[in-house]
């Protein structure tokens, strides 16, 4: 329940992408989810396939290495089989063919055992044995002759089955050697035996011709599990064998298994008739060599593959992302500026409705005050007929001003129509500074003029610009203290073809939210005395003749208005600017 | 020399018509009122008035089209129109169809004085 929760967490947050709040932290959170879930896709399907390949490659290659160990045994084993049946036969032969009494003599039996082994490699010598035991004739190296035998497992053996082959032995002689015995019964009942001794070192021999490889070993053990060659790595001679055979093994037998030494070795069993069991060992790691080469590739591919398959969806998240990022910056930016020209332009729907309904009334009593100071002009001097002049002049001035307001109103729904020609900046930046010269040094404020001589002239509206420039220089000289500093700047920026004045002031500055909201109509700090429409009406001049206007501020540290203006003015559609345009027709 | 010129008053705010043509009439003009554009194009036949002050906003026959209707009848009237807006847009439109020239309301009397005498020139004021 916690397990499955948590997965549905893992994975919600994984596949989700916040799209509140435009953040650092979302596009992180964007990043690493585009990261996460590409790199799985890409990367566990890999690690499936060579998880398969690597398992169906390790089982098809070890039955591939049984096969050959499995025949290598099999002809071992048939060629220790030819082996014993050839000499099994040999001593039948001679039993069958010489009678006990020819055999008797030595001289024959030493004839038969030099023909023996001029035919045969491996016979050491040959011996009669009598009914009881007795070794009654000899040829060979050694003296047995009168050896009691009856007590040997070899006689006991051969007496009851015909046939007897040894195990290896040191016996007398002390050095390994095998028996084979064949008892032979005379037209009189009697029985004897013939005693042949063959030379281990044809077992070696034998196993020396399946040439194996340095690092496999190959040796006979008998039924007790006793070593009747000597191994390259498991022991000498009669030393006990560290395999087990299996038990009611039928043919060959391959089992995977550890060896003394901790290596992990393939055996296999075959069982020779002679109750003998080839063992044949090769260890897994000979076999699997090219196996483990192939899984270290396999390990640099596929880890190789994960790298770049990260490298990479690194690098496409990062570039993806930083595409969203952009776009959303643009879009929100797109969004400000149309709230901004929304507002500007239902602010001047509101103004010009306004402005219009009161100029009429305005006009009309414009006229009758004028008219009624016509009637006091005409008429005879009366009574306080300097009164009744005073009064409508009052009257008259209050229009006036209040005309200047519904025109300015009007003018900001409106911004009356640009008037382009080639001008000097820096004249018009003089001329505007000129107004305001008074002020400067009854304030004893610095004013640092930084003039490009090399500024083109542009085209563009000066009567604009200078209400621009006023507009800021007026906010400057409110923000800064008396005796404070304002540099007005001018550049050329050749490559963008505009050009550049920024107005700096050393004032109060502002903090980022005040930033924000400066070039909304109606927003002022000036507590009662802006009327709050400067920047909104610079906002929109700038926008109208092309250029942009920008702001940097920091609190207590001054402001600085950079001003872009095209070199050839590209007025923007004046209609879809002036939403006082459509006209209202009472 | 020509006394008591004769000028053509079209404007639909009665009260500010009235008061105006009042002081025109003081001032020794003669005027006559048009309360909207169809009755000054019925009463406008050439060489009747010396000269048009014409309001641009008004119901029914915009200022605009009375321009050009005026000028069709007597293309060398001199009209002055009038606007209540801040902007001069339409005042320079109005030049292009041939007015004189144009001013903002309120009037500033004195201004509209020296308007007409510019327009006819051979005007001498009472």
């Amino acid at each position: 329940m916690f397990l499955r929760k948590l997965w549905h967490k893992a994975v919600n947050s994984m596949l989700t992408f916040p799209e509140d709040s435009i953040s650092p932290h979302r596009y992180v959170i964007l990043k690493r989810n585009i990261i996460l879930i590409m790199c799985l896709v890409c990367i566990i399907p890999l690690a499936l396939m060579a998880g398969i390949n690597y398992s169906l490659y390790r089982a098809n290659l070890e039955s591939e290495i049984l096969r050959p160990i499995q025949v290598m045994a099999e002809d071992t084993r048939h060629a220790f089989e030819l082996f014993i049946e050839e000499r099994l036969s040999t001593v039948r032969f001679i039993a069958h063919a010489y009678t006990y009494d020819e055999l008797h003599n030595e001289k024959t039996l030493q004839r038969v055992l030099r023909t023996m082994r001029s035919e045969f490699v491996g016979f050491v010598d040959l011996g009669l044995i009598n009914q009881d035991g007795i070794l009654v004739s000899y040829a060979g190296p050694y003296k047995l002759l009168g050896k009691d035998y009856s007590q040997q497992p070899s006689f006991q053996e051969a007496s009851v089955r015909g046939v007897y082959i040894s195990d290896v032995f040191m016996g007398y002689r002390k050095f390994p050697h095998v028996v084979i015995a064949v008892q032979r019964m005379a037209e009189d009942g009697s029985t004897w035996f013939i005693r042949a001794t063959l030379d281990t070192g044809r077992y070696e021999a034998l196993i020396a011709s399946m040439a194996l490889r340095p690092e496999f070993d190959a040796f006979l053990v008998n039924p007790d599990g006793i070593l009747q060659t000597n191994a390259r790595f498991y022991g000498k001679i009669l030393e006990e064998s560290p395999f087990d055979i299996p038990p009611g093994i039928h043919g060959t037998h391959t089992i995977k298994t550890i060896d003394p030494a901790g290596k992990e070795v393939l055996v296999a069993f075959a069982p020779v008739r002679t109750d003998y069991t080839l063992v044949l060992v090769k260890p897994l790691s000979v076999l699997l060599r090219s196996f483990y080469a192939m899984k270290v590739e396999m390990l640099i591919i596929f880890g190789v593959g994960v790298v770049a398959i990260i490298l990479a969806v690194v690098g496409v998240a990062d570039v993806l992302v930083q595409r969203i990022r952009n776009s959303d910056e643009k879009r929100a930016t797109a969004i400000q500026e149309l709230q901004h020209t929304q507002k500007l332009s239902s602010i001047g729907r509101l103004a010009a409705g306004v402005a219009h309904e009161i100029n009429n009334p305005l006009a009309i009593i414009n006229e009758k005050a004028g008219l009624m100071q016509d009637l006091v002009g005409l008429s005879e001097p009366f009574e306080r007929q300097d009164r009744f002049m005073a009064l409508t002049d009052n009257i008259l001035q209050s229009v006036e001003r209040c005309r200047t307001i519904t025109h300015r109103l009007l003018g900001f729904a409106r911004r009356i129509d640009v008037q382009f020609e080639k001008l000097d900046l820096n004249g018009v930046l003089r001329d505007t500074l000129g107004f305001l010269e008074r002020e400067a040094s009854y304030r004893q404020i610095e004013m640092q003029l930084l003039l490009s001589p090399e500024l083109p002239p542009i085209v563009s509206d000066k009567g604009q610009l200078q209400q621009v420039f006023l507009n800021i220089l007026t906010n400057a000289f409110a923000a800064v203290e008396n005796g404070g500093c304002i540099k007005i700047r001018t550049r050329f920026e050749i490559r963008k073809k505009k050009v550049l004045v920024s107005i700096e002031d050393n004032g109060c500055g502002m903090d980022e939210e005040i930033r924000k909201h400066i070039f909304d109509p109606f927003f002022s700090t000036k507590k009662g005395s802006g009327t709050g429409l400067g920047l909104s009406i610079t906002y929109g001049i700038i926008n109208k003749l092309g250029g942009t206007i920008q702001v940097n501020s920091k609190e207590g540290e001054g402001s600085t208005f950079t001003i872009s203006l095209p070199l050839k003015g590209n007025s923007k559609s004046s209609e879809a600017e002036n939403p006082a345009d459509e006209r209202e027709k009472e | 020399m020509k006394k008591n010129l004769s000028i053509l008053l079209v404007d639909d705010e009665e009260e500010f018509v009235v008061t105006l043509a009042e002081r025109l009439e003081i001032r020794g003009f003669s005027p006559t009122i048009a309360e909207d554009g169809e009755t000054a194009l019925s009463i406008f036949t050439p060489d009747t008035f010396d000269l048009v002050l014409l309001d641009l906003m008004m119901p029914g026959i915009g200022g605009l089209e009375v321009l050009a209707k005026l000028k069709e009848i007597q293309p060398t009237v001199p009209v002055i129109l009038l606007t209540g807006h801040g902007s001069t847009r339409e005042g320079m439109e109005g030049m292009r169809l041939g007015a004189f020239d144009y001013l903002m309301k309120p009037l500033n009397i004195e201004e509209l004085i020296r308007k007409i005498q510019e327009a006819v020139p051979d005007t001498v004021q009472p």
